[in-house]
This record gives C-alpha cells, structure tokens and sequence, in this order.
C-alpha cells in the first residue's frame, strides 16, 4: 500500500506541477526576473500549495502515526547552519541559471528533450557528490558543512 | 522570453502540490522534498527503507506528463536554453546544492514552511534570492 501511495502521490505532484507550468524553465525564470519580464504566478503556485499543506500538516501533527506507516517523518532539525544557507544559495543560482529545480526537471524528463536529460545527469552527479561528501566526513568524524 | 501571468492555473496546480504532498504524508508519513527522495535513490544507499517508496515516487513524477498529455492531449510549454555547458553547470548547483542544504523548493518551500520551520523559511528566503541574482545577471549583466 505504502507504494501505491508513493505512486500516485508522484504522478499527482508531477500534474500539479504540469498544470502550474512549472516545468516550462521560462516560466520559473521569468518569476526570478523582478528586473524585466516579471510573472509573479509561482507566488501563486507556492500560495496554493501552502493553503493546502499547512492546514493539513497541523491536523496530521496531532495523529499518532500515519495510515500505512509506523511513524511520520517530521524534520527534527532546528538550527540554523551554514551548511543550509550556501546549500540553498548554490541551489539558487542553479535553479535561476537553468530555470529548473528538481521536481519539474523530473517531471519533464519524459519529453525527451536532450536539454533537460543533460540537466538531469548533471543534477544527480550534484546530490551523488553531496552525499559522497557527507559519507566522508562522517567516516572523518568531521564538523558538516 | 514574456509569459503569461497565470494565477489560476498556478493557484489550482500549487492546490494539487499540495494534495500530493499530503497524501504521502497522511499515507506514508513521509515528507514529499524531491531533493531528499532522489538523494535516497544514489549512493552510498544508506536508509534501505526509503528506498523503495522513494522509486515510487519517482517512478510517479516520470508517469505525470505521459499521463497529462494522455488525458488532455496537450503539450506543456516548455522553452529553455539549449546551450549544454549553461545546462550542465546549472544542473550541477542545483543538486549539490540543494542536497546540501537539505532540500529545495518542494521540501523547504512548501513543506518546511507549512510547518512554519525556521530553516526552511532561511533557505526558501536564501534560494529565491540566489536565483533572482543568477537571473539578473543571465539576462541583464551577461545579456544571455
């Protein structure tokens, strides 16, 4: 069951992102270009989804476990590093330069354009490599950063 | 390139957004952040439970458009540039970085702060940033 849900919350998430044109990189940059072409939708976007999830999330939060689970996966974490800061500004620039994040890049995958399977690879070399980092400086006992 | 401002079509797809996000959560007890669900599928593998629910997943995102051009017959827009080193570069940052700051727009911009969490509003905020900054030079320093 709990791979039924996975998969139908895959292709839903993926529609969504589809019918919000999130997987058009024009759209995304046009949203990030308050300078010149401005579109504000992906306020829209994120404002929507919000409205949905965070009425949800404070409902969910008082359940004891999840319907096909043994426990929910709430981030515990609640410090702010610097790891997460450059982190999410490397992702940013990324995201700005290619127009792309991770999921509608997923999503759009399919429509075998050679730009966005280029894109892809190159993004899973980028989690690879940060997950080859944290199992280094795990093994090093190292500080993460 | 101009587009269109669309707030209802971006109000109704963020409305699905969120559905599916809270379908997993309600269903598996899980957070729906693509970075951190694609992290699962790459080595070193390490958490054996995550694995199989995270191909789910994605195997889902992959059905999205097959199945939306199925139902609607139409085609998405999709515009994007096509120069492969701009392409390679960028997928890059937003791997690394996004699995360095533990999640992206998905699992911090829209789970992170619907739990209203600190971190999450620091990223969403630091990211958004970021990307107006690489755009504005993109399009207005470097004139790509």
């Amino acid at each position: 069951m709990r791979a039924v849900v996975s998969l139908f919350a895959g292709v839903l998430f993926g529609i969504g992102l589809i019918v919000a044109d999130m997987t058009n990189p024009a759209k995304v940059q046009n949203f990030l270009d308050i300078a010149g072409t401005w579109d504000p939708s992906l306020m829209f976007v994120m404002g929507g989804a919000i409205l949905v999830t965070m009425p949800s999330f404070m409902y969910l939060k008082k359940q004891e476990k999840p319907l096909f689970g043994e426990d929910f996966g709430w981030p515990s974490r609640t410090d702010l590093d610097l790891k997460l800061v450059t982190g999410s500004a490397i992702f940013g620039l990324g995201w700005g330069l290619g127009g792309f994040c991770p999921g509608p890049a997923l999503t759009a995958l399919p429509s075998i354009g050679t730009g966005t399977f280029l894109f892809v690879m190159s993004m899973l070399a980028g989690i690879w490599a940060s997950n080859l980092q944290d199992t280094r400086n795990a093994n090093l006992g190292k500080v993460q950063y | 390139m101009e587009t269109a401002f669309t707030p209802v079509s971006a109000l109704i797809g963020g409305g699905l957004i969120g559905l599916a996000t809270v379908i997993l959560m309600a269903g598996n007890g899980r957070i729906a952040g693509i970075s951190s669900i694609v992290g699962h599928l790459l080595p070193p593998l390490k958490d054996r439970f995550a694995l199989p629910q995270s191909a789910f997943f994605v195997v889902g995102l992959l059905l999205a458009l097959p199945v939306y051009k199925f139902a609607t017959g139409a085609v998405p827009p999709h515009v994007m540039t096509d120069n492969a080193v701009v392409l390679v570069v960028a997928g890059l940052l937003v791997g690394y970085g996004a699995a360095r700051g533990s999640g992206c727009t998905s699992g911090h911009g829209v789970c992170g702060i619907s739990r209203l969490s600190a971190r999450s509003i620091v990223a969403t905020l630091t990211f958004m940033g970021a990307g107006v900054v690489a755009v504005f030079l993109l399009r207005h320093v470097f004139g790509g």
